[in-house]
C-alpha cells in the first residue's frame, strides 16, 4: 500500500472536527456485543505496518487467516450439522433419519443431563430430567438403538459429551463394531473439552487433574486406533453463552487448547500425532464484524503458536478447524420468530461446520418444522446468497483487519495473565475465568436495562401479545421406558463379567495404563454408563465449585 | 433501618446453566438484598434446609433443564412440610406457558420470570411481595 499515512492522518483530523458538529444517536452505546467501543471509521492509518503475506497469506497457507483450504467452499461446503437429541434413543434415531433425508450432512448428538453427568436414567438424582434436554443414553444398547439403520462407516457424528466422553466414545465404537464397521473408518468428534466445563458449562464429574489424564489417554488411544476421530472440540461456545465477551471466548478457548497440547506433550506424545485431531467450536453472536474478526484471529494465533511455540512440523497441526453454532443466548423468548440467524458471520469467517438455532429453542427443544427452517437457512446461505463463491471477502477492509489485530493483541494479553496465575488449571481453581465471565454477563444485562444496547423485542419494540408457537413436549413415559430398558439389560447380561471388567478399569485408573481399552472392555460386557463412571469416581473422586456471583 | 430482605437463589438438579442465576443474584445484591446462592447441583432437601437455616423470605429456583415440573412442587411441598409455608417460592428460566400457568394456579410458585426479564422487575416483585407479609 502506497498511501501517504501522514496525509491521511491530516485529513482525518479535519474529518473528526467536522464530525463534532454532526448530531449523533449517542444514547445507544455504539459498542460491540462485547461492550467494546466501535470506531466510526477506519483508514489505512489504523493498520499501519500491515504486511499481507505475514498477517494474512493465501487461503490454505500459513498463518491461515483467510481460511484453511486453498479453494474453501468451492471445494466443499461446510458441514450442515444440526445438534439434536431428545427422549429415548428411538425417538432421536427417527429425528436423525428425518434430518439426513432433508439434506443434513453430519449428525450431532445432544445428550440429556443424566448422560452428560455420567448417570443412568434410573439414578434417583435424575428424576424429572431423563430425555428432557437431549437423548438418554445409559447403556451400550441405547447407543446401538440411537444409530440403528444409520451406517456409521459413512456418516460423521459429533457428540457433545465431556465428563464421561471416554465412555460414550467407547459406546460409539462398540455400536459401530456391531454394524461391522472397524474403528479406523469412524469419523466424528467428541467434545471432551473438560476445561471449559469448569470455566463455563459446569457439567464436570471428576476433578481437573485426573480429567486431563483421561483426555490424554483418549488422545493416545485414538491416534493409534481411531485416526480420523477428532478427540477434542475445544469449545468457546459455552464460555460465550455463559456471558463472556468475544475476546474472552477467543482467549480462554485458545488457552484451553494450548493446555491440552501441553498435557499431551507432557504425557510423552509427539505433538504431531494428536494436534491434527484437535478441533474447535465457536459461538456466532449478534455483532457480525466482531465475530468474523474473532474467527480470523483464532486461525492466525493457533497457527503461530503451534508452529513457533510448540514446534509442530505437520501443517495439519497448525490448522484451527472449527464448528460454529449461532448464539442460543441471543434468542428471545418474547419474539422467537425475530431471531436473526448469525450463520452468515460464521460462513464469512470460514467455518468448517455450522448449526443454526431453531426459532423455538428459547422455549423448548426444537420441533421438526422449526429445525427444518433452520437447516433451510443454511442451505440458502450456501446456494443463494453467493457468499460461498469467494474466499474471505472482507480481507483488506481497514475495519476488519484492525479488529482482527485487536483481537489477537487482546488474546495475547490474556495468555500472559493466565500464565502468571500458573496456567489454566490453576486459574480455574482460583476462580479467575468464572469471575471474568460473571462480571461480563452482569455488565451486558445492565447495558440492556440502560438501553445502551437495543435488543428488539426485549427492551425496544416490545409486544405484549405472547407468541403462539408449537412446542416439543417430552412425554414423562420416557423416564419409565428408560427404567424398564435398564432393568431388562441388567437382568440379561453376565454380571460377574461386568464386575470383573469394572475392577480392571479401577486398576488402570490407579496405575498409568491407558484407560480407554479398559472402558471398551466394560462396554463389550454391557456395563452401563453410570456403573463405569462410578468405578472411575471411586479412584478419581468428584469436583465441586465454590459459588461465585 | 428496615430489615434487609433475605433471598436464597438455587440451582436444583443437574442443570449447569448458571449465567441467569448469577446475574439475578448480583442484581438483587446491588438492590440491597441479602442474597445466598447455593451453587450448582442441589437436591430439593438441601435447598429447603438452607432456606430454613438462613431464615430467608423468599426462594428463587433457576431452571433451564426442563425438570421444573419435578422440582418446583418438590421444594414447595418440603417447605410446607417443614413448617416454612411463609417462605415464598419464585423461579426463573425456561418454563413453557402451560406449565407456568399450572405451577401458578396450583399455588406452587408466586411468579416465574422468563430469560431476558429486567432485573428491576424482579427486584420490584420481591420487594412488594415481602413487604405485604
Amino acid at each position: 500500500m502506497k498511501e501517504d499515512l501522514n496525509k491521511i492522518r491530516e485529513e482525518r483530523a479535519e474529518y473528526d472536527k467536522a464530525l463534532a458538529s454532526c448530531s449523533s444517536r449517542d444514547e445507544v452505546g455504539f459498542i460491540t456485543t462485547s461492550s467494546e467501543p466501535v470506531d466510526i471509521l477506519n483508514t489505512p492509518a489504523d493498520i499501519e505496518g500491515f504486511d499481507y503475506l505475514r498477517d494474512l497469506g493465501l487461503p490454505g497457507s500459513f498463518p491461515f487467516t483467510r481460511g484453511l483450504h486453498p479453494n474453501m467452499y468451492r471445494g466443499r461446503l461446510w458441514t450442515m450439522r444440526q445438534f439434536a437429541g431428545f427422549g429415548t434413543a428411538k425417538d432421536t434415531n427417527q429425528r436423525y433419519k428425518y434430518l439426513l433425508d432433508h439434506g443434513q450432512t453430519g449428525l450431532s448428538v445432544a445428550f440429556d443431563f443424566p448422560t452428560i453427568y455420567g448417570r443412568d436414567s434410573d439414578d434417583a438424582f435424575c428424576e424429572g430430567e431423563v430425555g428432557r434436554c437431549g437423548v438418554a443414553v445409559s447403556s451400550p444398547e441405547d447407543m446401538e438403538t440411537l444409530f440403528d439403520g444409520i451406517a456409521l462407516g459413512e456418516v460423521s457424528t459429533s457428540m457433545t459429551i465431556n465428563g464421561p466422553a471416554a465412555v460414550l466414545f467407547a459406546f460409539y465404537i462398540h455400536a459401530a463394531e456391531k454394524q461391522g464397521v472397524p474403528q479406523e473408518k469412524l469419523r466424528g468428534t467428541i467434545q471432551n473439552d473438560i476445561l471449559k466445563e469448569y470455566i463455563a458449562q459446569k457439567s464436570w464429574i471428576f476433578p481437573p487433574r485426573p480429567s486431563m489424564r483421561i483426555i490424554t489417554d483418549i488422545m493416545g488411544f485414538a491416534a493409534e486406533h481411531v485416526p480420523q476421530w477428532n478427540t477434542i472440540s475445544i469449545s468457546g461456545y459455552h464460555i460465550r453463552e455463559a456471558g463472556s465477551t468475544a475476546l474472552q471466548e477467543l482467549a480462554f478457548t485458545l488457552a484451553d487448547g494450548f493446555a491440552y497440547v501441553e498435557a499431551g506433550i507432557n504425557a510423552g506424545l509427539d505433538v504431531d500425532t494428536f494436534a491434527p485431531r484437535l478441533s474447535f467450536f465457536f459461538n456466532a453472536h449478534n455483532d457480525v464484524f466482531e465475530e468474523i474478526a474473532k474467527y480470523r484471529a483464532a486461525r492466525r494465533i493457533w497457527a503461530r503458536h503451534m508452529k513457533e511455540n510448540y514446534g509442530a512440523k505437520d501443517p495439519g497441526s497448525w490448522l484451527m478447524r472449527f464448528h460454529t453454532q449461532t448464539a442460543g443466548c441471543s434468542l428471545t423468548a418474547s419474539q422467537p420468530e425475530n431471531n436473526i440467524v448469525q450463520g452468515l458471520a460464521a460462513v464469512l469467517g470460514g467455518t468448517q461446520s455450522l448449526h443454526t438455532n431453531s426459532m423455538d429453542e428459547t422455549l423448548s427443544l426444537p420441533t421438526e418444522k422449526a429445525v427444518k427452517i433452520a437447516l433451510r437457512t443454511q442451505q440458502i446461505i450456501a446456494y443463494e446468497s453467493g457468499v460461498a463463491n469467494t474466499i474471505d471477502p472482507l480481507a483488506g477492509s481497514y475495519f476488519v483487519e484492525n479488529l482482527t489485530n485487536k483481537m489477537e493483541e487482546g488474546a495475547e494479553k490474556y495468555f500472559e495473565k493466565i500464565k502468571k496465575l500458573g496456567g489454566v488449571v490453576e486459574a480455574i481453581e482460583k476462580g479467575f475465568f468464572q469471575r471474568e465471565i460473571a462480571d461480563a454477563a452482569y455488565r451486558y444485562q445492565r447495558e440492556i436495562e440502560k438501553k445502551k444496547r437495543i435488543i428488539v423485542g426485549i427492551n425496544e419494540y416490545v409486544e405484549e401479545e405472547k407468541p403462539d408457537i408449537e412446542i416439543l413436549k417430552i412425554d414423562p413415559q420416557v423416564e419409565v421406558e428408560q427404567h424398564r430398558r435398564l432393568k431388562r439389560l441388567r437382568e440379561n447380561r453376565d454380571s460377574d463379567l461386568c464386575d470383573k471388567r469394572l475392577e480392571d478399569l479401577k486398576a488402570a485408573c490407579r496405575g498409568t495404563e491407558n484407560v480407554m481399552p479398559r472402558i471398551l472392555e466394560c462396554t463389550r460386557a454391557y456395563c452401563t454408563l453410570g456403573e463405569i463412571v462410578e468405578a472411575i469416581k471411586e479412584i478419581f473422586g468428584t469436583y465441586t465449585e465454590p459459588p461465585i456471583f | 433501618m428496615a430489615k434487609k430482605i433475605r433471598v436464597l437463589v438455587a440451582k436444583p438438579g443437574l442443570d449447569g446453566h448458571d449465567r441467569g442465576v448469577k446475574v439475578v443474584a448480583a442484581g438483587l445484591r446491588d438492590a440491597g438484598m441479602e442474597v445466598i446462592y447455593t451453587g450448582l447441583h442441589q437436591n430439593a432437601e438441601a435447598i429447603v434446609e438452607s432456606a430454613i437455616q438462613e431464615d430467608v423470605d423468599i426462594v428463587g429456583l433457576s431452571m433451564l433443564s426442563g425438570a421444573h415440573m419435578t422440582y418446583f412442587p418438590k421444594v414447595r411441598n418440603l417447605l410446607d412440610e417443614k413448617g416454612a409455608s411463609d417462605i415464598m417460592l419464585i423461579g426463573g428460566g425456561i418454563v413453557p406457558d402451560d406449565d407456568k400457568q399450572k405451577l401458578i394456579d396450583d399455588g406452587v410458585v408466586v411468579a416465574l420470570f422468563d430469560p431476558g426479564t429486567k432485573l428491576q422487575k424482579i427486584v420490584d416483585f420481591i420487594t412488594k411481595s415481602v413487604s405485604k407479609d
